[in-house]
């Protein structure tokens, strides 16, 4: 009986996991295809990546990609940061509500409304006060920072609410100030969480492509909006390859962070 | 009372301190959340016009210096007169809640079966799930084209199998849509329903199998309905994004897939039909703020519950 209901997980394991994997270890096996019709096999080959690294619109755009994913990991993560704390450790100010539901929303808001409402509040700026000038790397930015602080928000809030604040209140019954006690106590705490937020922003940020393709002015173009406009004319093997480099990079940093904070977690139950 | 001075002192420069911590974040989202939501409002109810910005403004400047307030609800009374609309907002529905339930089916054994793995697998099996969700949402949906193209490797498995004579028309038809839907979501239910089902006691289920219950029993009268809230979770995570989709339709899609978040940014993009457009989205909004809604008090529930 035990058997038979172990197996049952055993296979739906197997084939739930086999279903996430295929498609992506697919395009990593044929990045390597030598064949310019992406689905017939011609033999192992890297011609792929060396027409990629030879691509400047693609090296371009995906520069303008990691900068802006770096810029909105960085502000998203110190405004996530103090907003998930005001949501967990500041019980009551006025318009709380308000600020709970705008830090909730952005999590489920549909991209187009998003991208378009944002488009039409920086074509109202410009008209009004005539910023931000020209749209581009700034509008994304500001519109990767907004709805990459709600994740960083909610990591944090719900590592706040993980921990409890004795220590936070013991420090302050031994006499110190709640800025010290942020800065000694809560601080160190939830640094690793916010670690988690920034990969977190950088992922979403350089993910994204429905919000930029609305803020985005013409000229700068993001690696997902290149991706995008030579995929829908069907599979191409250089994107396959630029693909498998993706993937490479964000399972690498994954582990780094799995491993990373597995070891800190040890070290803690140890003291 | 010196000491005394400096303690108000000390405490109105913490609270100044409090309310710059506070207004921060509060005035970004202010301004880049809930004003460009006011801003969608005002255009939608504006006539588009062949200009920069194309749509009238919202006030106009009489001549005599006064001011008047321009609104019309042609846009919206376009939306209700053209079918179209209306069977793009149910076909929205009908996939999202179709893939909704395909995530479920196939993501509840997963989860149970990683909630139910002895601890150091465990985790190694959850890192398995969320490694595809931090991989680029446009790769992954990119990765079935290959998969499901006419000459692509399901046809051709089927062909050389012999179980098909001609390949079957896969890509750019509503089939493709489910599957990258369910492939994109999947990680969406697995997460809710795992974190629920890893809190189950076990001695329920002790329990019931101690009273005669076969483990089927058990599963459907302990640990199912025990679950509700993690599938409730895991199903709006689902379905509400899956509602507003753009990506997945236009790659999988057929031209005759018709879902608002595709009509909404042609709307835009195609016809430059900048009111119309802004009437879609509050629509859809108006479609979605029961769930969303009901899933942030579920959220702020649980959270309450996690600090009692």
């Amino acid at each position: 009986m035990l058997n038979q209901r172990s197996r049952f997980i055993f296979t739906a394991l197997c084939f739930g996991f086999a279903f996430l994997y295929i498609p992506i270890l697919l395009v990593i096996i044929y990045s390597f295809n030598d064949s310019r019709l992406v689905t017939v096999w011609g033999g192992w080959s890297f011609r792929w990546y060396v027409e990629l690294f030879n691509n400047e619109n693609i090296l371009d755009a995906a520069i303008l990609s990691f900068q802006i994913a770096a810029i909105t990991a960085t502000f998203a993560t110190i405004m996530g940061t103090m907003a998930g704390f005001i949501m967990a450790r500041i019980k009551q100010f006025r318009g709380r509500l308000l600020f709970s539901g705008m830090i909730a929303s952005p999590l489920v808001m549909p991209e187009v409304i998003t991208g378009l409402s944002l488009l039409l509040l920086f074509v109202s700026l410009q008209d009004f006060i005539g910023w931000p000038g020209s749209r581009g790397m700034n509008t994304i930015t500001i519109a990767h920072i907004t709805f990459s602080m709600a994740y960083v928000a909610v990591i944090i809030q719900s590592r706040l609410t993980e921990i409890n604040d004795s220590l936070e209140e013991a420090a302050m019954d031994l006499g110190a100030r709640p800025l010290r006690v942020l800065w000694d106590i809560t601080l160190p705490i939830i640094f690793p969480a916010m670690i988690a937020g920034w990969l977190l922003s950088f992922t979403l940020s350089l993910d994204d492509l429905v919000i930029a393709s609305f803020v985005s002015g013409p000229g700068a173009t993001t690696l997902p909006m290149l991706i995008f406009s030579k995929v829908r004319l069907g599979v191409s093997p250089d994107i396959n390859a630029l693909a498998t480099i993706l993937i490479l990079v964000v399972t690498l940093g994954l582990c780094l962070a799995a491993w990373i904070t597995s070891r800190q977690n040890r070290s803690l139950s140890q003291s | 009372m010196s000491g005394l001075l400096v303690q108000t002192n000390n405490s109105l420069r913490e609270n100044l301190w409090r309310y710059f911590f506070v207004a921060i974040p509060y005035i970004w989202l202010l301004l880049f959340f809930l004003a460009p939501f006011v801003i969608v409002f005002k255009i939608s109810l504006a006539d588009p016009i062949i200009a920069q910005p194309p749509f009238t403004p919202f006030f106009n400047e009489s001549s005599d210096g006064g001011f008047s307030i321009y609104t019309t609800f042609d846009n919206f009374r376009y939306l209700f007169q053209d079918s179209l609309y209306f069977v793009t907002y149910l076909n929205s529905v009908k996939l999202a809640f179709i893939a909704t339930v395909f995530t479920l089916l196939i993501g509840y054994p997963i989860a149970y079966g990683i909630a139910r793995s002895p601890q150091p697998t465990r985790n190694i099996l959850l890192l398995l799930v969320v490694i595809p969700f931090w991989i680029s949402f446009l790769l992954r949906v990119y990765s079935w084209m290959g998969i499901l193209k006419t000459n692509g490797l399901i046809n051709g498995f089927l062909l050389w199998l012999g179980l098909i004579d001609q390949p079957l028309e896969l890509l750019y038809t509503d089939t493709a849509v489910y599957i990258g839907m369910v492939y994109s979501y999947l990680p969406f239910m697995i997460l809710p329903l795992y974190a629920n089902l890893v809190k189950l006691d076990v001695r329920l289920l002790e329990a019931a199998s101690d009273l005669g219950a076969k483990r089927w029993q058990g599963f459907l009268d302990v640990t199912l309905p025990l679950s509700i809230p993690g599938i409730i979770a895991g199903c709006l995570l689902v379905f509400i994004p899956a509602i507003g989709e753009y990506v997945i339709p236009s790659l999988l899609g057929g031209a005759d897939t018709l879902m608002i978040g595709r009509v909404l940014f042609d709307e835009f993009f195609l016809n430059r039909d900048w009111p119309v457009a802004s009437a879609v989205a509050i629509v859809l909004l108006l479609l979605l703020v029961l769930p969303i809604v009901y899933f942030q008090k579920k959220q702020a529930q649980e959270n309450l519950e996690a600090t009692a």
